[in-house]
């Protein structure tokens, strides 16, 4: 792990990255309901440029309809979202880049052309896309993987290019759903360590949903606990720093742990609460 | 041992019985016939090579219509399901008729087309083109709605325009669905032709056969069928290259 993380740190800085620091996500007495069902409720919460904020709740909390929301693909029912000040959700969408939970990525094109999706979407010639993807494959440790198609790939490869296509977007937000909820654990454990390192090369602002504590904590600077249904945040945990490079040593780590115990705590006090 | 030596066997083994009973009697016999009325595959063949300017004259008449009908059935399906994708209202009016009308036998108002459209080509591309925009229709506008809609939220995240998410996403995904129309609508194609024929034609190779039944000119007759049996087998090929060069994805 420790190579890769050698390996980006060196890299310019990616075409477009999150240029804006001032950029942030702030959300203030947010609710959301689906006809009576009530998925989120009175929600606050504030992430400051280029920091990563983690997301945790019990499964069906609302998580992902969160991040939907905070991506501008839906409209809440109550409350204010802004991503860099804006709270409109068009311009919402145009400040962030969504990676789903399933990678999505489109099986008839090559590994770089689904990384160049958003540049073509944008008019850029496919040449160019391209070589400004290529850039990132071979930054990223994918290089040799360009004109692969998706089929041909592992499912952490294929996470990596779901990735890469998320952040050649150069949006300067980004929004993760459970990026590795379908891998293997040894894969998601050097998945998570290459995230780290891919975001600690290019910092952006990062929303982070996860059914993994220790994954979230690993991730973020600061992690939300969500109670069950209807969401509410129960918890703030702030993660120990420094934090070690290396994945194994960061989350044996004391201070990690006895973070980690607290979210455990948390969520398992907002589960219950709600249940009752 | 190729996957077409055992169909080819079965073929061949039918053509010799079908040879030996012809031409030994005992098929009109059994059928009650003058023996010249069943003709066997050697005569057939024979009739084929003997008529072969005749047939490969009707044979092109009838190849046009079936090409240039299924083509306009093509572009006209194809565009249908896109505005039917395209408008959720279009969609909720169309649809449900567009499905209902599949049972519909469009070959019985062939007699119209001949009268609206006159006797040359005009008809019989009218009845083999709306033969072949049903199922095109309907399947194209199936795959185009068995999109992922996770897909289309991810493209829109990435700043694609309502149509860069058609040509990026739905229409790749729909287009194993498009051949699978494409296919129905071949099989139909030459049924199409035929009829429009049958219903009035100076030419082709359905008019050929009406004639050869009329004169009893059997062998003939069998040999026109084959032709345009090949013509079928050939479009339906080209259909399956068409596929394997373009859905290389499964």
């Amino acid at each position: 792990m420790s190579a890769e993380t050698g390996q980006f740190a060196a890299g310019p800085p990616s075409p477009a990255a999150g240029e804006a620091p001032g950029a942030a996500v702030s959300i203030r007495g947010l609710g959301h309901s689906y006809g009576k069902l009530e998925a989120i409720e009175r929600l606050d919460l504030e992430l400051p440029a280029h920091g990563v904020l983690g997301l945790v709740g019990p499964s069906g909390c609302g998580k992902s309809t969160l991040l939907e929301l905070i991506a501008g693909l839906q409209q809440p029912s109550t409350g204010e979202i802004e991503v860099g000040g804006v709270g409109d959700p068009a311009e919402r969408l145009a400040g962030c880049a969504f990676m789903p939970q399933r990678d999505m990525l489109l099986p008839w094109l090559a590994a770089i052309d689904n990384a160049a999706l958003a540049l073509r979407n944008r008019g850029v010639r496919r040449g160019a896309a391209r070589a400004e993807a290529g850039r990132l494959f071979k930054r990223f440790g994918l290089a040799g993987f360009e004109r692969a198609r998706p089929a041909e790939l592992s499912g952490g490869m294929r996470q990596r290019v779901a990735f890469l296509r998320t952040l050649v977007a150069g949006k300067p937000v980004l929004a993760l759903d459970e990026p590795f909820a379908s891998l293997d654990a040894i894969t998601r454990a050097e998945m998570q360590a290459w995230l780290a390192a891919a975001l600690a090369a290019d910092p952006r602002t990062v929303v982070l949903v996860s059914h993994d504590v220790e994954e979230a904590l690993y991730l973020s600077d600061r992690v939300a606990v969500l109670s069950a249904r209807p969401a509410r945040v129960v918890g703030q945990l702030s993660a120990p720093v420094p934090r070690a490079y290396d994945r194994d040593a960061a989350v044996t780590d004391p201070a990690f742990v006895a973070v980690r115990e607290r979210a455990m705590h948390a969520l398992r006090d907002g589960a219950v609460g709600c249940a009752g | 041992m190729s996957r077409w030596a055992l169909p080819a066997l079965v073929l061949a083994t039918l053509i010799g019985l079908w040879q030996v009973a012809a031409s030994s009697g005992v098929l009109a016999s059994v059928l009650n016939l003058e023996a010249f009325l069943v003709p066997s595959p050697a005569e057939i063949a024979s009739a084929l090579w003997e008529n072969r300017s005749l047939l490969a004259e009707n044979a092109w008449v009838t190849m046009q219509e079936i090409l240039l009908g299924f083509l306009c059935g093509l572009v006209a399906g194809l565009s249908f399901a896109v505005g039917l994708r395209l408008s959720e209202t279009l969609r909720r009016a169309f649809y449900p008729l567009m499905v209902a009308s599949q049972a519909i036998p469009i070959l019985v108002i062939a007699p119209i087309l001949v009268v609206w459209f006159g006797f040359g080509i005009g008809p019989k591309l009218a009845v083999v083109a709306l033969l072949c925009f049903f199922p095109i229709a309907v399947n194209t506008a199936d795959g185009l709605r068995s999109v992922d809609p996770e897909a289309s939220k991810m493209m829109r995240t990435l700043d694609a325009s309502r149509w860069q998410v058609m040509k990026r996403v739905e229409a790749p995904t729909a287009l194993p669905f498009v051949f699978s129309g494409a296919r129905i609508a071949a099989a139909f194609a030459p049924i199409g032709a035929v009829f429009g024929e049958w219903v009035g034609a100076d030419s082709g190779l359905g008019h050929l056969i009406l004639q050869d039944n009329a004169q009893l000119e059997t062998a003939r007759l069998f040999a026109a069928a084959a032709v345009l049996a090949a013509i079928a087998l050939g479009l339906f090929g080209l259909l399956a290259l068409a596929e394997r060069r373009i859905v290389t994805w499964r």
